[in-house]
């Protein structure tokens, strides 16, 4: 009985989270104008929020997470073209889609060290690329996935110029998630993968059944890349190959590390600084923000990440 | 076909002085430094400005890169890179990137973001033909270069009194330590060496590869190959690999699309990792 109240006790919701939703779910009725980069941060904060099941939860280092992004978006594009104009309809298949290479390409990561797991899931996104690049009559090659027409949202709200609608689309979305992804984590099955990342011989000589607690979370956090790049192609109608460039996944893990692993916030607070970040500091040119975001990852480092998100986390675990 | 051959050893023979110093930094001291290539770039900068600006001879330039990359790594080295040996591999692979990020746009805002090109001096540009087979002149001086050093780094980790000291300070760091083995001097110096042949191997490959701010993102994914398909247990091991990647790259690009070569050389990296995550050559410890 101790053991479920405390993991009951650990799984309440305290209020400063209340307010942050409420915030955020209110910001779809504010007047035009942000809404458009409010999309971005909310479908960069549900990319990172995967990421963060896999490396902050489970421990599985991915330099290519990009992978199940640009899967996710090639495959909500190119079901919106060809099966049906319905976008939740065609986020639920890309998220299915998502999750079963999540669940084949997992295979690859079980065995080997951080260094083989780095350079597999680095490989997977150079290989999803390669081939998007070469098959140019499905994915459009370098022009770009073109001529998706998305249908409105539950039939009735139609995708307008200034993004309010998409926001809303994405914030709901992120939002479902995020509650089911607390949901996993803080269950029984969250702790188990805590237990994997800090030991895993520990944890499988208690009983804990690694290997698939491993392919689960795996497959869990592809179906969530997937969402993500399914929102972006969706709410801007267009896929283009950068979805699967290295940079997208260096972004991502940026991102997450800004805002801090192993904590579902990490992600959502990361996405709004580095996205705000962005905005402000590349306006005059775009090298200076990719010296000032080497320069923060390089103190962010040597300082250590533990030290600066210690203060934050106690008000929302 | 034989050309291809040659011009896929002489590219991998390149790859192989480019990566080397990781092959010691990542398979050797187990430090995961993505920002490797950031040093060939320095190199490979060096060799363009000395010879536009100054005129110097391009043989003049390539130990000047050798120098200049050895002393940013020796600096690096000792400031920062220190502190992170004992860390996790996530916090060296954010670090490092962040060093990257910083080089490429520092290039970038300073040198402009066109890609630059050198010209060679008149003996080594052509080709001769040797038995019906056409040999690009300045491939077969990588070639030769290349092999030399490659034969010499061996000989220095296997024979000498430095390299047995480094593979004791690899094996185990405290240990050494207690013996009296210089421990930080070692890595430091091993570190330099490693950046400077970087340097060297993107002073040679400016002409090949091209030099762009990019150069260290680019090729990244290349050195890590060379590095964790070759094993991590010498340098025999890197260098098979880096011919093998090199000659079904050039092949691979020769008889496949480029976009399909790429293909191919992913594919099989990932498939190699996940039979034996311990590299190719590289028995299981």
């Amino acid at each position: 009985m101790k053991a479920a109240d405390s993991l009951a006790r650990r799984a309440r919701w305290r209020w400063p989270e209340i307010v942050f939703w409420l915030l955020a779910l209110a910001a779809i009725a504010a007047p035009a104008g942000k809404h458009l980069i409010l999309n971005e941060i909310a479908i960069l904060a549900l990319f990172a929020l995967s990421l963060d099941l896999i490396l902050g939860y489970a421990g599985i280092i991915s330099l290519g997470h990009a992978a199940f992004f640009g899967f996710g978006a090639y495959a909500a594009g190119l079901i919106c073209k060809y099966a049906t104009a319905d976008p939740v309809l065609g986020l639920l298949l890309a998220m299915l889609l998502s999750a079963m290479l999540g669940l084949l390409t997992s295979l690859l990561v079980l065995r080997g060290s951080d260094l083989t797991r780095l350079m597999v899931t680095l490989g997977m996104a150079l290989v999803l690329h390669e081939i998007a690049n070469a098959l140019p009559q499905w994915t459009g090659g370098a022009d770009g996935l073109q001529g998706m027409a998305v249908g409105p949202l539950l039939g009735r709200f139609d995708f307008d110029l200034f993004g309010r609608t998409a926001y809303g689309y994405s914030i709901v979305t992120l939002f479902v998630l995020f509650v089911l992804a607390r949901r996993i984590v803080k269950s029984p099955f969250g702790v188990s993968l805590m237990a994997i990342r800090r030991n895993s011989l520990r944890a499988s000589a208690l009983g804990v059944p690694v290997n698939r607690r491993l392919i689960a979370v795996y497959a869990l956090g592809a179906a969530y890349a997937g969402a993500a790049g399914a929102l972006l192609a969706q709410t801007t109608a267009y896929v283009s190959l950068d979805v699967l460039e290295f940079n997208r996944s260096a972004d991502v893990l940026l991102t997450l590390i800004i805002g801090g692993t192993g904590w579902l916030y990490g992600g959502i607070v990361g996405a709004f600084v580095f996205k705000v970040l962005q905005d402000l500091l590349s306006s005059g040119a775009p090298q200076f923000w990719l010296f000032w975001l080497g320069l923060f990852l390089v103190v962010l480092a040597l300082v250590g990440r533990d030290r600066l998100h210690g203060l934050v986390r106690r008000a929302m675990p | 076909m034989a050309t291809i051959l040659f011009d896929g050893v002489a590219y991998g023979m390149l790859l192989f002085v480019l990566a080397c110093g990781l092959a010691v930094t990542l398979g050797l001291m187990n430090f995961v430094n993505l920002a490797h290539g950031a040093f060939a770039m320095a190199g490979g900068y060096t060799t363009v400005l000395l010879m536009d600006r100054l005129n110097v001879p391009f043989l003049a330039c390539l130990p000047a890169a050798f120098v200049l990359s050895a002393v940013l790594g020796l600096l690096l080295e000792r400031t920062l890179y220190r502190h992170m040996y004992g860390r996790s591999h996530l916090d060296q692979v954010l670090f490092s990137i962040g060093l990257v990020f910083m080089a490429v746009a520092a290039t970038d805002y300073f040198l402009g973001s066109s890609q630059r090109n050198i010209h060679l001096p008149p003996w080594l540009q052509g080709r001769v033909e040797v038995l019906g087979v056409a040999i690009g002149l300045y491939r077969a001086f990588i070639i030769v270069l290349c092999g030399v050093l490659a034969l010499g780094l061996q000989l220095a980790l296997m024979r000498t009194r430095f390299g047995s000291r480094l593979r004791a300070a690899v094996d185990d760091a405290r240990v050494a330590r207690g013996l009296g083995i210089p421990v930080g001097t070692i890595f430091a110096v091993t570190f330099a060496v490693g950046s400077g042949l970087a340097g060297l191997g993107g002073a040679l490959g400016t002409e090949l590869l091209g030099i762009d701010p990019y150069f260290p993102l680019k090729f990244m994914i290349y050195f890590l190959i060379v590095v964790t398909v070759g094993g991590t247990s010498g340098i025999a091991g890197p260098f098979l690999a880096s011919l093998l990647l090199g000659i079904a790259d050039v092949a691979g690009k020769y008889y496949l699309s480029s976009a399909l070569g790429g293909f191919v050389i992913y594919v099989v990296m990932i498939v190699v990792l996940v039979l034996r995550p311990q590299g190719l050559f590289a028995r299981a410890r």
